[in-house]
């Protein structure tokens, strides 16, 4: 470690750093950043900065509210930025409780203590999200800045431009795009990163958001990456890729087989299956995230996999001849306001649950499974996703899976942050029940 | 006579009791390897100091590590013989293989003296500051790597990355290598891990500099042109 922090404060010495930023993420996914100078920044590599963690969503324990940040060296990046008079740095911080334990509210070691686990078994989980997002006029009103769509070539416009300075400043930080365009939606884009380890991978994402909402605040326009921001459009998803790699091997790749794919590929797949609902709390978090999962726009609704449908909840990718590294499957549930931390530590749980318990993966769904009747569906076997972040929550609370995966503290702090936003919800008189209601009851 | 950065290479392993003894009562930091791969494998970022080759038990094997050594595929300077009396001839047509030779049993004073010398004319009395490829130049004092001039934002593994490629040119290394003596072992990642880093590093180079990094297909990567004129190998887009 002597090395890398050698690194840091030369870095930051040589190139003029005025700032460090140490990020950290809470349990909702939210970013929090302390800001150090320089002269601070030793004593924050050796012995971490201390803050108090009650101040936290899902950190707070009233009786240990005092924590440490440890800066992780090896997530040393400067900032781009406009200015070049004030360069600013961030690293990532591991959060610790003072008599040096990890935090077990801190999502990145939740993530840390999943990996640890795939990796007992021998596996390095690969993450790679195809992140989409709206740009609007503000934050405060749904205003597009155009009505393009799907792959639109759509001149001078403004959204595109800044899709493609947030691709150039990502590349700048190491966050390599793998493709990006014009989604479906009005004013709505997406952009893929390029697979990397999930631990790296959740540190992008948490980067990804706010460089893209840095990028569109700059030119006066506000990026939201709200589930479902329009009635009736489409909503904005975070497809993620996964695959497990066995050293250089992909793990989930067996060319003899007809779908290319290996048992431990269909066993992940087969967890996640099984276990969709029970982490959908997570990896769809919010009231409004089940406004997206709704049929018509291509988000999941039913538990079923399929190769090239895409309201299939898990979709295999056509893996291009020769090219046994890029086999993966694709969850299609998560959204991108999900906390990636926790999302991806719970996707690989279930996915790894299956290859534990042996799951046997259903046969694939090759009809349109939306224009199936309910009867249909059942007959065959196929589930649905939870309708409401209530069901959700009624799911996850009576999981084992994720009690263990996310431990005790994370799995209860967030059980009663969303209860309390169901609640809240539930007690809110809608803008639907106004205009529907008010007029003719 | 050695400082932190300097290790030699020491053939046979385990080396010779005398030889052993010597190279630690001088200050020397050196490790003893079997053979070629091993060097390799043990082979430090800045490349070995020197070799000392000891021929005198095992010439076949000490002349195979030479005749590699050569080639390049470890990085060393200079190479001190040590044959015996008897094997004198030996040394007829193999002059390309050796820097000096030194008859065994030594005298220590000599064996030392031999190889100051030997690191004095290869300019390996102090460890080099700078490297520097076409227009990348990094500085290992400051840590800091320079495009034209522009200084390259990087990790500490970005840049680890970066200066095993710019001290070791032209060279195809597999994932695994790169893995073992970039990330050392005690990193338990996948090998995939490489082709992550290296896929940032090319995004930060920039596009001119990005294929500087080339991607040898099912081998792994190397920097620079290949050492080997009609040998290039096309790059893998993917």
């Amino acid at each position: 470690m002597e090395r890398q922090n050698e690194y840091v404060l030369r870095t930051v010495e040589e190139r003029g750093v005025r700032f460090v930023r140490l990020w950290f993420t809470d349990v909702l996914g939210f970013l929090k950043s302390v800001e150090i100078t320089p002269a601070e920044l030793q004593a924050a590599l050796e012995e971490g900065m201390t803050f108090d963690g009650s101040t936290i969503e899902g950190y707070s324990r009233i009786q240990e509210s005092d924590m440490l940040a440890r800066p992780d060296a090896n997530t040393f990046e400067l900032l781009p930025t406009d200015d070049s008079d004030t360069a600013v740095a961030r690293m990532f911080c591991d959060i610790s409780t003072f008599s040096g334990e990890p935090f077990d509210g801190d999502p990145r070691n939740v993530l840390k203590r999943n990996l640890e686990r795939a990796r007992e078994k021998g596996f390095t989980f690969f993450v790679g999200p195809e992140m989409e997002f709206f740009y609007f006029r503000s934050g405060a009103n749904v205003e597009p800045l155009d009505t393009a769509g799907y792959f639109d070539l759509t001149a001078h416009d403004l959204g595109s431009r800044l899709r493609k300075q947030t691709v150039l400043r990502l590349e700048a930080m190491g966050i390599p795009v793998e493709y990006s365009f014009h989604e479906n939606g009005p004013s709505q884009h997406e952009i893929d990163l390029r697979y990397t380890d999930a631990l790296e991978m959740a540190d992008n994402v948490m980067t990804f958001r706010l460089i893209t909402k840095e990028v569109a605040a700059d030119h006066g326009v506000y990026a939201t990456f709200m589930p479902k921001p329009i009635t009736g459009a489409f909503g904005s998803g975070m497809h993620t890729h996964v695959s497990l790699f066995e050293g250089d091997v992909n793990a989930f790749h067996d060319p003899g087989d007809e779908y290319g794919m290996s048992k431990i590929a269909k066993h992940f797949i087969a967890g996640l299956l099984v276990h969709a609902s029970e982490i959908c709390a997570v990896t769809n978090q919010w009231v409004n995230s089940y406004k997206r999962l709704i049929p018509g726009y291509e988000a999941p609704v039913y538990k079923c996999w399929a190769r090239n449908n895409r309201s299939a909840l898990v979709r295999v990718p056509l893996s291009k001849t020769g090219k046994n590294e890029s086999s993966r499957i694709e969850f299609r549930a998560p959204d991108p306001a999900c906390n990636p931390y926790l999302a991806f530590s719970l996707i690989l749980a279930a996915g790894l649950k299956g290859i534990e318990e042996g799951y046997q993966l259903p046969a694939e769904a090759t009809d349109n499974i939306y224009a199936l009747t309910d009867e249909e569906r059942v007959a065959e076997g196929i589930g649905s996703l939870p309708g409401s972040l209530r069901d959700a929550l009624d799911a996850m609370e009576h999981s084992a899976l994720v009690a263990e995966a996310l431990g005790g503290h994370v799995f209860e702090n967030f059980l009663v942050n969303k209860r309390r936003e169901w609640a809240d919800y539930k007690a809110d008189v809608t803008p639907f029940e106004i205009a529907r209601y008010l007029g003719t009851l | 006579m050695g400082t932190l950065n300097e290790l030699l290479l020491v053939f046979p392993d385990p080396a010779p009791p005398l030889l052993a003894q010597t190279l630690d009562l001088s200050g020397v930091r050196w490790k003893s390897v079997g053979n070629a791969a091993i060097a390799m494998q043990y082979e430090p970022v800045d490349g070995w100091t020197g070799a000392v080759v000891c021929a005198d038990d095992d010439p076949e094997g000490a002349f195979t590590l030479c005749r590699t050594l050569r080639k390049g595929d470890s990085r060393v300077e200079s190479i001190l013989l040590l044959i015996t009396g008897a094997q004198l001839h030996d040394l007829e047509h193999r002059e390309d293989l050796f820097d000096d030779f030194c008859l065994t049993p030594f005298h220590p004073k000599e064996l030392e003296a031999r190889l100051r010398h030997l690191m004095f004319r290869a300019g390996r009395a102090g460890s080099p500051e700078v490297a520097s490829y076409g227009d990348l130049v990094l500085n290992f004092e400051t840590y800091q790597a320079a495009v034209s001039g522009k200084p390259l934002d990087l990790t500490y593994m970005e840049y680890e990355l970066l200066k095993f490629f710019v001290t070791h040119p032209g060279k195809v290394f597999t994932r695994e290598q790169l893995l073992s003596r970039v990330w050392g072992y005690e990193y338990y990642g996948g090998a995939r891990t490489v082709d992550v880093h290296v896929r940032r590093l090319r995004a930060k180079l920039g596009e001119e500099n990005a294929n500087l990094i080339q991607t040898v297909r099912s081998v792994g990567y190397r920097f620079g042109q290949s050492r080997w004129p009609g040998t290039t190998q096309p790059r893998d887009l993917g």
